[in-house]
């Protein structure tokens, strides 16, 4: 705050800005900057269809189960896949191709929602530290400093042992965790605009404090919210996993593709395998596509990273 | 170098200090009494008197103000007096000791397998850019970031007992009984481990490689006639490897994340797995105390960190 009539603005500042979104707006724009994505990005293309496919599967579950996913069907305990049972049944007897289904829903459900809570709730931080500095920022600063302190799977797995597993605690836990990887990118990047010549123009003409996060600096933060909000829909679906695999996330009624793995299924790795293929193929090639996406995504909005021949790294 | 060892310290305290309270307010929310869970078990069937949960109350200090229990609780901590575990009825350090070694044989051996891996691998990748070794690089650390941790350690598993019928040994030998068979037992979730961390290594260094290779003092150094090779190692690594030192800390973060899961998979009785059976059979105090030497050790690697990139880039000390 203290240099705000300063005119050298920094060279961040000036690379945030040319790297922003394109300046043409409205749904035509959007429309126009898809297909330009698509056709340089085949790979961050198929990434996006892998990621909306699990999307669609996860919004028509209900209607894509061929048999109910809780019920014990009588003499077909561990049956190997076939048309019956698409993806074969577990020690259980159930069908492991609808749990997959529905597990889908739970992985797609956790996900989403880690990613809008902590984005929304990181990038007000991240606003009001950058923006404010001062004593306000350090205090932000110190809080989200201990929350790092501590791995981040593992501290998810502490809220879990203390709450006990339901699916809110999974997504509050994660949320938590995610809240100042956030925080951190968009104070970083509110630094490096609020020094720059259109913050400057803003206020010349009047504009409030309000006013100029809210429309002029968020905006132009886009870009790496955006690229980190793909990291952490990643992230967020691999801890859920994880954290059911080990017991303590998504309670053990409820199918998913973590819990699918956990538990004794890995006795029956000799006997019936595809207990755990299945679920394990899932996760993969969902986080195999988001990542897929997150690199095009990167590659597309991040300035820094562009000259390195616009390929994924 | 002094200044910038004190500014960092000075940091350093106030963020384990801020672990410590998060844990101990943590494990505090627990709905509960402690002193109930201590004197009527974890199943809660075990009959006591009045007299006995006061007394214990007392002696506990959980009739204090919080953060006089918070500070004898850290005093404790630090000078290593844990108490005793609510499962075993013996003392924590006893039962963690053996757990913590094991544990951190992993973290170590998997961090130097995939740290120098992934910095080889990452400078071939960049210096034979769109080739078949590049393309074939690339694929090897996509594919470890996309399969979790767990679902790999499975994998291998799988294939282990399929092919090898070799099945994760019951018992556990110790590196100080028998060093030989200890790395054997470890060597398989070493390598699961040591893939999924070599992954991100790998894109990092070579991206930075990337970078470094376009600078001018290359080609100067191409010049005046040195061998590629030093070229590449002596001007071009030193520079890149910067950004993957700091990536170095972040990864102990995950490396603790993969050694949880991989000692559950392998069935390897180290802390991941013990905190996780803490956790079921609700022993707090244990978990406590494993939760709060992870924080620690994690807070205090990212200082070596921060420490080691002020010594390798000047630039870092003055600012």
């Amino acid at each position: 705050m203290a240099n705000r009539t300063d005119n050298t603005a920094p060279e961040a500042a000036r690379d945030a800005q040319t790297g922003a979104a394109p300046a043409r707006s409205g749904l035509a724009g959007f429309a126009h900057a898809g297909l330009r994505f698509a056709s340089r990005k085949p790979l961050g293309l198929a990434g996006a269809l892998l990621l909306a496919l699990m999307t669609f599967v996860a919004i028509f579950a209900p209607f894509l189960t061929v048999h109910d996913p809780y019920e014990s069907f009588s003499g077909a305990r561990q049956v190997a896949p076939q048309l019956d049972y698409w993806f074969g049944t577990d020690n259980l007897a159930r069908d492991i191709y609808s749990r997959l289904i529905i597990g889908t829903q739970v992985s797609m459900l956790v996900g989403f929602s880690v990613v809008i809570i902590s984005v929304t709730v990181g990038t007000l931080i991240g606003l009001i530290s950058g923006y404010l500095g001062g004593w306000v920022d350090n205090t932000l600063q110190r809080l989200m400093d201990i929350i790092l302190a501590i791995p981040a799977l593992f501290l998810a797995l502490s809220f879990m042992a203390v709450l006990g597993p339901s699916v809110a605690n999974v997504i509050a836990s994660l949320s938590i965790v995610s809240v100042p990887v956030v925080a951190r990118v968009v104070r970083s990047t509110v630094i490096s605009l609020r020094e720059s010549m259109f913050v400057e123009a803003a206020r010349a003409i009047g504009a409030g404090d309000v006013r100029i996060t809210l429309l002029h600096i968020l905006p132009n933060s886009f870009a790496p919210i955006i690229v980190m909000a793909s990291v952490l829909l990643g992230l967020a679906i691999v801890s859920e996993a994880t954290l059911s695999f080990l017991g303590v996330g998504i309670p053990f009624n409820i199918p998913s593709w973590g819990g699918m793995l956990g538990g004794e299924a890995k006795q029956y790795v000799r006997s019936a395998p595809w207990m755990l293929f299945f679920p394990g193929l899932a996760l993969s090639l969902t986080v195999l596509g988001i990542n897929l996406l997150g690199d095009a995504l990167r590659d597309t909005l991040d300035p820094r990273l562009r000259g390195l021949g616009g390929r994924p790294i | 170098m002094g200044q910038y060892l004190a500014r960092r310290l000075l940091l350093f305290i106030p963020t384990l200090i801020g672990a410590s309270l998060l844990v101990f307010v943590l494990v505090r929310l627990v709905p509960g009494d402690p002193a109930l869970l201590v004197l009527a078990g974890s199943s809660g069937d075990i009959p006591f008197t009045q007299e006995e949960y006061d007394n214990l109350r007392a002696s506990m200090g959980l009739d204090r103000p919080m953060y006089v229990q918070y500070i004898t609780w850290l005093g404790r901590f630090v000078t290593l007096d844990w108490g005793k575990s609510l499962y075993y009825n013996s003392l924590i350090v006893d039962e963690l000791k053996p757990k913590l070694v094991l544990t951190m044989e992993l973290a170590i051996l998997s961090m130097a397998i995939a740290t120098v891996s992934a910095i080889f691998m990452g400078v071939v990748a960049a210096v034979r850019q769109d080739t078949f070794v590049d393309r074939a690089i690339m694929v090897f650390s996509v594919t470890g970031l996309a399969v979790p941790t767990f679902v790999m350690g499975l994998l291998v598993l799988l294939f282990l007992v399929k092919v090898f019928q070799w099945f994760p040994p019951l018992g556990t030998v110790y590196i100080w009984d028998d060093p030989l068979t200890n790395l054997k037992t470890l060597a398989w979730p070493v390598l699961v481990v040591a893939y999924f961390n070599n992954a991100a290594i790998t894109r990092m260094t070579r991206a930075q490689m990337l970078e470094v290779l376009r600078q001018d003092y290359m080609r100067t150094a191409r010049a005046k006639g040195l061998i590629e090779s030093l070229v590449v190692y002596r001007h071009g690594l030193r520079n890149a490897v910067l950004p993957v030192v700091t990536l170095f800390g972040l990864q102990t973060g995950a490396l603790v994340g993969g050694a949880l899961v991989i000692e559950t998979v392998f069935s390897l009785p180290g802390m991941g797995r013990f905190l996780i059976e803490s956790i079921q059979r609700r022993d707090y105090p244990m978990v406590e105390i494993i939760i709060l030497i992870v924080a620690f050790a994690f807070v205090t690697i990212n200082l070596l960190v921060d420490l080691s990139y002020g010594l390798l880039d000047p630039r870092i000390r003055v600012r």
